[in-house]
């Protein structure tokens, strides 16, 4: 029994250090994560404005390093522009994510289509 | 030496090939753990893996509202929604369904440890089959006496006292990459990476 915990342990040891390599190569993912995490955990860290301006700076960048934005990319950036009541921006935003995502359509269709809501 | 860890024989994968996802809707998870936030600190990570092996995800914190304003406020309401209704409202081809088992920091007088656990389900929308399960779990200690095992011994036997949630959000950036990743246990490369249909 004593020994079985043990092994236990020595194993999530084991995943501890087997974690630090993996490195994403596909996309850029800029601060996606940690302001979904912060939009969360200190909502007045990361409010619509704040979000929108980190995000359209990771797509300069993005474009820079010739890297497509991940999946969800121009989905989120979208409905932070349509939070913010900019419905122009927020429709472009939703069909580039179509566009480049087809696997987004109807959920983009479907926000596309509350746009177009007076 | 990781494959050593889990006794459970490794998943079969024939539906897993048969209904090959192109893309994930990744629900908020079931928290099983003591600590509130650990929902959406755990959702905050999830994307990034699952992508970066292959599957289009939709975005998570748009679902999330988009969920709640239709009348599904809690990840429990949402884990309930007809697979029927996902299909047709958000299209997705497949649903992982997450709980979040383990999710903070044990504290003693020298040293600390945490831990992050979740298991995930991952279902195909049109057949209602499971394609694939897991578990994950991750562990980082710090103090003590600089020995990782030692530290993990001393700390699995203190009491959980507090949590910290920005440690615990890191590590369960860790327990993704075991979640997903593991040989032979992870998920299959999805359409859009370059080893799609190569074994795992």
């Amino acid at each position: 029994m004593r020994m079985k915990k043990l092994g236990g342990l020595l194993c999530l040891g084991a995943l501890v250090l087997f974690t630090g390599c993996a490195t994403p190569t596909i996309y850029s993912w800029g601060r996606y994560e940690g302001l979904v995490y912060t939009m969360y955990a200190a909502p007045d860290k990361a409010t619509a404005e704040m979000q929108v301006i980190k995000m359209e700076e990771d797509f300069q960048k993005a474009r820079a390093k010739n890297k497509p934005v991940h999946p969800g990319f121009h989905a989120h950036l979208g409905y932070l522009y349509f939070q913010l009541g900019k419905a122009d921006e927020a429709r472009r935003a939703f069909e580039t994510e179509k566009a480049n995502f087809p696997e987004s359509a109807v959920l983009m269709d479907r926000m596309l289509a509350s746009l177009q809501k007076p | 030496m990781v494959a050593g860890c889990k006794t459970a024989p490794p998943p079969d994968y024939t539906n897993f090939r048969a209904h090959h996802p192109k893309s994930v809707l990744v629900l908020p998870p079931l928290n099983q753990s003591t600590a509130v936030e650990a929902t959406y600190g755990y959702l905050s990570t999830v994307t990034l893996p699952l992508a970066e092996m292959g599957y289009y995800v939709f975005p998570v914190a748009v679902i999330d509202h988009f969920l709640k304003e239709n009348g599904m406020p809690t990840a429990g309401e949402m884990h309930q929604a007809p697979l029927e209704k996902v299909r047709e409202i958000i299209g997705a081809d497949a649903v992982l369904y997450v709980t979040v088992e383990q999710y903070g920091t044990k504290y003693q007088v020298v040293n600390s440890a945490t831990v992050v656990q979740a298991k995930a389900r991952l279902v195909d929308v049109k057949t209602g089959l499971v394609l694939w399960e897991g578990v994950g779990v991750a562990v980082e200690s710090s103090g003590g006496s600089g020995s990782i095992i030692g530290d993990l011994i001393a700390a699995a036997i203190t009491q959980a006292i507090n949590t910290s949630t920005d440690r615990a959000h890191k590590v369960a950036i860790m327990a993704n990459a075991n979640l997903f990743t593991t040989p032979k246990r992870g998920l299959l490369y999805g359409p859009r990476h370059p080893k799609f249909g190569a074994p795992q």
